[in-house]
């Protein structure tokens, strides 16, 4: 911990007796905050102590306390490691002020908290279910819920062996379908929400004037869920004025998988695979977070070598990610899939690898705690270093050749969707959308993990905070992983590749821990909680994709419905990820 | 081409064989629609990124006549439900279902298509779009790959070549009644089984209240 | 000036367009087949590759390198007289380990003293399940469940067809040593070495 952040929870402590106490916890961090007064903490330490980036929000349902937990990340946008901060309410009536008012970037966050937890935000403008929909029976993640094909609290279940005669959820359910019903249900007398309250939250936003002459109606649009320009299963739903946008609201939830739940059934190990199905374009750096908390909490480090090869494929994700990225907007932007194709084209070539190495093309589960479940087999590092010396760095430039200075790409993307800097700290956006306003935020080198600090590369940044920016910035990423990924490919040792013998069932201590890696998307954060047993207690995932859309309607409004399109696609978003 | 049509059994003279083809009205029909299915641009999840590659230049699905994707459902003829089905997508689903014009069909890429997959215990998650739909064919793996992805439509382009016109749904007398679309109430809930719901759900109240003690058994 | 960028992006695609061309020619003038031929394959899946990129499955197929995995079968050993012998001792290790918990075992126990054999008597994996994950091969102490190549297994019908019970997953060692090489020999070697250095304790022991 640095010095800095000593002074800092000295002072705390000082300034608030009794208000603020240390989490004596045994393997917990940071303080917990009497909720009363969390508001005002808060504000205290972003505008005198820095901490102006709030990176995670999440609740925790302790149900043998029967209490509730929201637990906090801050960082300074200038780099440094977390201050951690905890408010606790009962379980029955769990309420917390909302910290909206201070960071708008919990607005999301919190929203899903009350929807998963039933936690309640005191003065959140919009506090709404987000990933389920309105009228849903039950918080979910709460620890006494259980869902219809619930069949033990973790896995391994009993009835797989040795006894494992085979049977299917469906056929136990009275149903034959994953539903239930509470007791004493009426569905004729039910009256569906049907997104009632999410049009009437459209009024919120200050609308501006239409100025003199006639007068307009405004009308509301749906985009999605099945939209071709929303990257999957994403919806907006903008109010027009003629073709401005005046609001705009974020709807998803249409691919929420229970991510979560399943998760804290699951032993640490198997986690594993399914992080790879959160992003799913970038699934190597999805193992790489998970792998990052779980080995704080165990107290491991890989080997050198499997910590160069973690670099290595973190990076081969990056840009494979960033030409889709690329290929995606402009294909939102009207190039229809002639960029895409290009793109795609490379990223074969990089999958071929991933597939060589791990087995899957995009399911690669291949990180293990403390290190990668195999080393290269034979002739792909020749393939790496062809890739990375001569073939990508040939490709970009042509790609770059391509697209940038492209007149229609400029005037579309020009000034459009404009985040401030200012905006994009408050709003708690991360990755290539942040550094595109012109914050030169790289967790590699703000808060470096594994071994980032051992490569030479500049964090790539861009000032204009628009569409363009965003297109340029993936370019400049792509660049500067291809750095990265010529040092390591040149330095990389041999030697083992796993510290230990590789085990199905880790012993992990009990603790918290807070693993955050610089996906491509952005902050990827796995905060998971041990108490000692095989499964976690805890897991939460802090998504890029699900944080950076709380920008988006600041984003959109005053542009036109065209561009909440190419704004979307700039964004970049998975919905694995966003809706979990 | 002509060869693919011919049907055994008539002889074509030798200086026109090349250039006219006999056939049945069945086998030419069915030629005609397997080899221009359109399918939905409608991506799900994960399975949806290797749909994208399918169509992409490695794997291309063009060369089977399927490369005009359409994204809206009046114009489109399979549905490629590629990747986990959720009870707050399925309505939607079930909508675009009813929008596609005959003849229309199915394929279940993936696991959780097919079963639910890996995420089939959650709460918000359909086991399998079969429950909802009916599916032509099925494609395990997770995900499969593009080549699997092929090998399911020309598994589905061999289905339509054993379909006849007499037998086919829609040239039937009776007409196709639209899927009732799912209702999201506290879960998901199929209109057609409202009375079994409530019932379910009345039993359930009875059962609490008569033995309190006891906690009421899950469903599962 | 106004239209140089579209004009250099129209460049690249016109360039990509003469290739795809150019290559054929290329390929052509050397007398190379670069299509329907295993060079051709190798040549559009290589880092230099070029021009016209598609693998026109199902006439040519992706070659799958050696750890790909779809999913999971039981190896069985071939006796002399064409018996089976599983290698799998259902001890249940890929059943704990498996993440969306898909594998089913039915252990055998012997009718007379009611203990358990080390012979699997049923053994379903639901492929509408599994993830592909490789953790029930990766865990398995005895080599006795893989992960396939066979992936075109599409169906019409899931329910009688994606459970797959013992008899639908066994293969032979042989088509495991076929598929995968080079796994296969590491573990054939380490089990000798393991069978050896017993015997070395067994023999020091006495």
């Amino acid at each position: 911990m640095s010095e800095l952040t000593t002074i800092v929870e000295n002072t705390l402590e000082t300034r608030f007796p009794e208000v603020v106490v240390r989490d004596e916890r045994k393997g917990y961090e940071g303080f917990i905050i009497q909720a009363e007064k969390l508001v005002e903490v808060v504000t205290k330490l972003r505008d005198d102590f820095g901490y102006d980036y709030l990176s995670s929000v999440t609740g925790v349902d302790y149900l043998p306390e029967g209490k509730m937990e929201v637990v906090y990340h801050l960082y300074k946008s200038t780099g440094g490691s977390a201050l951690v901060l905890k408010a606790q309410t009962p379980r029955e009536v769990a309420s917390v002020p909302s910290l909206v008012p201070v960071y708008p970037g919990a607005e999301l966050q919190e929203r899903e908290a009350w929807d998963l937890y039933g936690i309640h935000f005191e003065g959140h403008p919009d506090l709404r279910r987000i990933l389920m929909w309105e009228g849903f029976h039950g918080h979910p993640m709460r620890k006494d819920w259980q869902e219809a094909y619930y069949e033990e609290d973790s896995k391994p279940y009993k009835s797989r062996w040795p006894d494992g005669e085979v049977w299917r959820s469906e056929d136990k359910n009275t149903f034959h379908k994953n539903v239930d019903y509470p007791a004493g249900f009426d569905p004729e007398t039910w009256v569906p929400d049907g997104d009632a309250s999410l049009y009437a939250g459209l009024g919120r936003v200050v609308k501006p004037g239409n100025g003199g002459g006639l007068g307009t109606e405004q009308v509301v649009v749906n985009m999605g869920p099945q939209h071709p320009s929303t990257h999957g299963v994403f919806r907006m739903v903008v109010t027009l004025d003629g073709e401005t946008i005046t609001a705009l609201k974020p709807v998803m939830g249409y691919l929420h998988r229970n991510h979560e739940k399943i998760g804290e059934r699951n032993t640490f190990l198997q986690n594993m695979p399914f992080t790879d199905r959160l992003d799913y374009l970038s699934s190597m750096s999805n193992n790489f977070g998970y792998a990052l908390a779980v080995e704080k909490l165990m107290g491991v480090k890989p080997p050198e070598r499997a910590e160069y090869l973690r670099v290595i494929m973190a990076e081969f994700t990056r840009i494979s990610n960033h030409i889709w990225a690329i290929g995606f907007l402009l294909n939102d932007l009207g190039a229809y899939f002639t960029p895409m194709l290009y793109a795609v084209e490379e990223r074969e070539l990089i999958l071929d690898i991933f597939e060589a190495v791990s087995g899957s093309r995009m399911m690669c589960n291949y990180f293990r705690f403390g290190g990668v479940a195999r080393d290269l087999p034979e002739g792909v590092y020749e393939k790496i270093r062809k890739l990375v010396y001569d073939r990508l760095p040939r490709k970009i430039d042509e790609l770059d050749l391509y697209l940038t200075n492209n007149e229609i790409l400029r005037s579309r993307g020009e000034g459009v969707g404009i985040l401030t800097p200012d905006q994009a700290i408050a709003y708690s956006a991360s990755g290539p959308l942040l550094r595109a306003s012109g914050v030169p935020y790289d967790i590699r080198r703000a808060d470096p993990y594994s071994i980032y600090e051992r490569f030479d590369f500049d964090v790539a940044v861009r000032y204009h905070g628009d569409i363009y920016d965003r297109y340029m910035i993936r370019l400049d990423e792509v660049r500067q992983s291809l750095r990265i990924l010529q040092q390591a490919v040149r330095d990389m040792p041999e030697g083992p590749i796993q510290e230990g013998k590789p085990q199905y069932q880790v012993r992990v201590p009990p603790g918290e821990a807070y693993g955050r890696v610089e996906g491509p998307k952005g902050e990827l954060g796995y905060y998971v909680i041990s108490n000692g047993k095989p499964n976690p207690w805890r897991y939460h995932v802090r998504a890029p994709s699900f944080v950076n859309l709380t920008p988006l309607e600041i984003m959109c409004v005053g542009n036109k419905v065209a561009d909440s399109v190419a704004i979307l696609g700039s964004i970049d978003i998975v919905l694995g990820e966003t809706d979990r | 081409m002509s060869e693919e049509l011919n049907t055994p059994g008539y002889e074509i003279p030798p200086e026109m064989q090349g250039q006219v083809a006999i056939t049945t009205l069945d086998k030419i029909y069915n030629w005609g629609r397997r080899s221009s299915l359109w399918p939905l641009m409608f991506g799900l999840a994960c399975c949806g990124i290797e749909m994208i590659c399918t169509a992409a230049s490695r794997f291309d699905f063009a060369r089977f006549g399927m490369e005009v994707m359409r994204p809206s459902p009046r114009q489109s003829d399979v549905m490629i439900v590629s990747g986990t089905v959720t009870k707050k997508m399925i309505p939607q689903i079930v909508r675009l279902y009813n929008q596609m014009p005959e003849p229309k069909y199915v394929v279940a890429m993936g696991a959780c298509a097919s079963g639910g997959g890996p995420f089939k215990e959650g709460y918000n998650v359909v086991s399998g779009v079969d429950k909802y739909i009916p599916v032509d064919v099925y494609i395990p793996g997770c995900p499969p790959t593009p080549q699997a992805l092929l090998n399911g439509l020309i598994a589905l382009q061999k289905k339509i070549d054993k379909q006849s016109i007499k037998e086919v749904r829609w040239y039937q007398k009776e007409p196709i009644e639209a899927i009732p679309i799912p209702v999201l109430g506290p879960d998901i809930m199929d209109p057609r089984e409202y009375a079994s719901i409530r019932e379910y759900a009345q039993g359930k109240l009875e059962s609490e209240s008569s033995s309190a003690a006891v906690p009421a058994e899950e469903a599962a | 000036m106004d239209g140089m960028g579209i004009l250099r992006g129209l460049g690249v695609t016109l360039k990509r367009f003469w290739e795809t061309y150019w290559d054929d020619i290329v390929w052509w003038l050397r007398r190379g087949r670069r299509y329907d031929s295993e060079e051709g394959i190798n040549h559009r899946m290589s880092i230099n590759t070029r021009g016209i990129f598609t693998i026109q499955y199902p006439e040519e197929k992706l070659p799958v390198p050696e750890e790909f995995r779809f999913i999971p079968f039981l190896l069985y050993e071939e006796g002399e007289n064409g018996e089976k012998q599983d290698r799998c001792t259902s001890c249940g290790i890929c059943a704990k380990v498996c993440p969306p918990q898909c594998i089913w075992i039915v252990r055998t126990n012997d009718p007379e003293t009611g203990r358990p054999i080390p012979e699997p008597q049923e053994f379903y994996i639901d492929v509408d399940i599994c993830m592909n994950c490789g953790f029930c091969a990766e865990y398995c102490p005895f080599d006795a469940i893989k992960m396939d190549h066979d992936y075109e297994l599409a169906v019409y019908d899931r329910v009688h067809n994606n459970i797959y019970n013992k008899e639908k997953l066994s293969k032979p060692v042989s088509y495991y040593s076929s598929i995968r090489p080079t796994n296969y020999t590491r573990e054939e070697q380490a089990r000798a070495e393991a069978e050896a250095a017993k015997a070395a304790r067994r023999a020091q022991r006495n």
